[in-house]
């Protein structure tokens, strides 16, 4: 009962109505499609920053390796797309056609065992949520049954996104190397390209996003959350509680990676290519500084800032590029040691007071005083 | 080994027990008994190994030798959370609770049921946890707080949250590190009141050092020393063991 009238507190609806107005109705009526575009690509963050909040904000566990289950979402869906654009009349230049370009200039003259699945697409989906989330049960049963956590873990997840990035330059045949996948088309013969195309799937894309966050909430919600944030305080306490603090782990560590492997999937859909500078250790960290800037441990917060910190990217780096970097390196520290809880820390210690106060004196004047000093003064 | 003069109906067995960290033997061949309902106090001297004793019950290190054993189950060879199960009860020595959690919360989760990822996700807040979390609270003088976060209340406030988030997992075995230090003198008298309550119907070994705390409490108290037992009985004959004055008492 309590949990079904109160999915949302009220700064929670509100974050969420604003949102949903933003990414339904005002970005897609006020921008044209090739920006419309470029949100989409952000919003493809968005998912990995949904993903870190609940494993880093709530459960403690910093991953800097967010990148590969976002490159393994991409690669995936990347696959499937590749194949169907490398059909027998698009290749019937190669010297083997019917194989995605890149294998054939490898010299590599039939499909690889591992790539004929992705001629499916329900397999790809599949795939998607289920080759991100199966390697990071690996890993976070690794590590965490071993009681590995904290900056080990940290470095260990960089090592791995390292490790991956340079298996997939090196394996080239098979993956397209550093140049990725490129030149994808259609989607069960729906062509990706054009702009209603993109538009449509930039829906798509909000709608997943919404589901996302609504599963992100639920989990918040359940007593596992509590159980998250209790970990994060006292390790131990919540062990002799009679909890495995490995299982809760691996499974933040597993939702975290299937928020961001979708994410991927979409990336790869929106902006039609997949390549190994997103798997790497530069887009993993980038990915957690997304999160730190917009908080933590803040569901919205995190995805405004996936959201506003791309945004910063383009427009800078269109005008500036060699001093993005630097940008975003000062924006990390600047995050770090003056505003820990980022923006919805921000929005939590200055905004929102003044909203409750409007709402307070509002209320007081139709005397509805018992209720307002309750209402208004949640502990964020 | 013992098995001679072991009588059937113990609750907790300690043989043989051993742990050393790099050569250093924290406890040396200890071998203790609990019986059912008994109130054990251990003393010792700082370095005795008194806390080390706890870690070992519990899980929280793992035994070089020796077994422990709880009800015919051995202890060493499970995890933390098992041990939890099986019926064991730890509290720390400085008070660990969930600070950016509400009393409520803080009780919530140690009630026994949902403890693994899915039981934890279909939890519902029914009337049974309810009615046992405000039966806790009111035990533990914290029924009007809660509401509260963990972070506002006092260090006996917190202290008394952790022993109510013991009692709501009703182990058989309540193991507490030293519950009243720190504590002001009614805090104190208040904590004594609850743990005369909360010690029915289950065995619990303290550590303590207050010794009219300890007099209060104990059936039988056991004196380490140097990771080994140095007297064993009653109060009363502890007391007046020359070993223990010497050791501990007499400063």
């Amino acid at each position: 009962m309590v949990i079904n009238l109160r999915f949302f507190n009220r700064s929670e609806l509100m974050g969420f109505i604003v949102l949903a107005a933003v990414l339904f109705v005002i970005l897609p009526l006020s921008l044209d499609v090739f920006r419309l575009n470029l949100v989409a690509k952000y919003l493809t963050y968005a998912f990995v920053a949904l993903g870190l909040v609940l494993c880093w904000g709530y459960g403690g566990i910093l991953s800097l390796g967010q990148g590969v289950f976002f490159g393994l979402g991409g690669y995936c869906m990347a696959m499937f797309l590749k194949l169907e654009a490398s059909s027998v009349e698009n290749t019937k230049i190669q010297s083997t056609p019917g194989i995605p370009d890149f294998m054939d200039w490898n010299q590599i003259t039939s499909l690889p065992l591992f790539w004929q699945p992705f001629h499916s697409l329900t397999f790809t989906i599949l795939a998607i949520i289920l080759v991100p989330g199966i390697f990071a049960l690996i890993i976070g049963t690794a590590m965490f049954k071993r009681r590995v956590g904290g900056t080990y873990f940290a470095i260990i997840t960089q090592a791995v996104a390292a490790i991956l990035t340079i298996l997939i330059v090196g394996q080239q045949g098979y993956t397209g190397g550093i140049n990725g996948m490129t030149d994808l088309r259609t989607l069960k013969g729906w062509d990706i390209r054009p702009d209603h195309a993109k538009v449509i799937l930039y829906f798509v894309e909000v709608v997943l996003l919404f589901a996302c966050i609504g599963i992100a909430q639920f989990i918040r919600l359940t007593k596992l959350g509590r159980i998250l944030v209790a970990m994060r305080e006292q390790e131990d306490r919540v062990r002799f509680s009679g909890y495995s603090v490995a299982n809760f782990k691996i499974f933040a560590f597993c939702m975290a990676a299937v928020f961001a492997a979708i994410g991927g999937a979409m990336f790869a859909l929106n902006v039609g290519f997949m390549s190994p500078s997103f798997v790497g250790i530069v887009p993993s960290i980038e990915m957690v500084i997304y999160t730190a800037v917009g908080g933590r441990m803040s569901i919205f917060g995190a995805i405004w800032g996936a959201i506003l910190v791309n945004f910063a990217k383009t427009s800078l780096s269109e005008s500036f590029p060699q001093l993005w970097l630097f940008g975003l390196g000062a924006l990390f520290i600047a995050v770090v040691l003056a505003f820990p809880n980022g923006l919805s820390g921000l929005w939590a210690d200055y905004v929102q007071p003044r909203i409750d106060r409007l709402f307070t004196s509002r209320k007081s004047k139709s005397a509805w005083k018992d209720n307002s000093v309750a209402d208004g003064a949640p502990a964020e | 080994m013992l098995v001679g003069h072991q009588p059937k109906e113990f609750l907790l067995a300690v043989s043989g027990l051993t742990v050393s960290f790099d050569g250093f033997k924290a406890v040396n061949d200890l071998s203790f008994y609990i019986e059912e309902n008994e109130i054990r106090v251990i003393i010792g001297p700082n370095g005795a190994g008194k806390t080390t004793v706890l870690d070992l019950i519990c899980g929280k290190t793992k035994a070089t030798e020796g077994s422990i054993q709880f009800r015919g189950t051995e202890l060493t060879k499970l995890k933390e959370n098992e041990i939890v199960k099986a019926g064991v009860g730890r509290k720390f020595q400085t008070p660990s609770v969930f600070e950016d959690l509400t009393v409520f919360e803080n009780l919530e989760i140690s009630f026994p049921r949902g403890r693994t990822v899915f039981g934890s996700l279909t939890f519902q807040r029914d009337q049974q946890v309810k009615d046992r979390v405000e039966e806790v609270a009111e035990m533990i003088f914290l029924k009007d707080k809660l509401n509260t976060y963990a972070s506002e209340l006092s260090h006996g406030q917190k202290q008394w949250l952790e022993i109510g988030m013991l009692l709501i997992q009703d182990p058989d075995l309540l193991m507490l590190d030293e519950p009243v230090a720190g504590m002001s003198v009614s805090e104190r008298a208040k904590t004594a009141e609850l743990l005369n309550r909360i010690i029915k119907n289950r065995s619990v070994l303290v550590i303590e050092h207050d010794m009219k705390f300890v007099e209060d409490i104990a059936h039988k108290v056991t004196v380490l020393h140097q990771g080994q037992i140095l007297s064993e009985g009653t109060m009363e004959k502890v007391k007046n063991d020359p070993k223990v004055v010497e050791v501990y008492l007499g400063h």
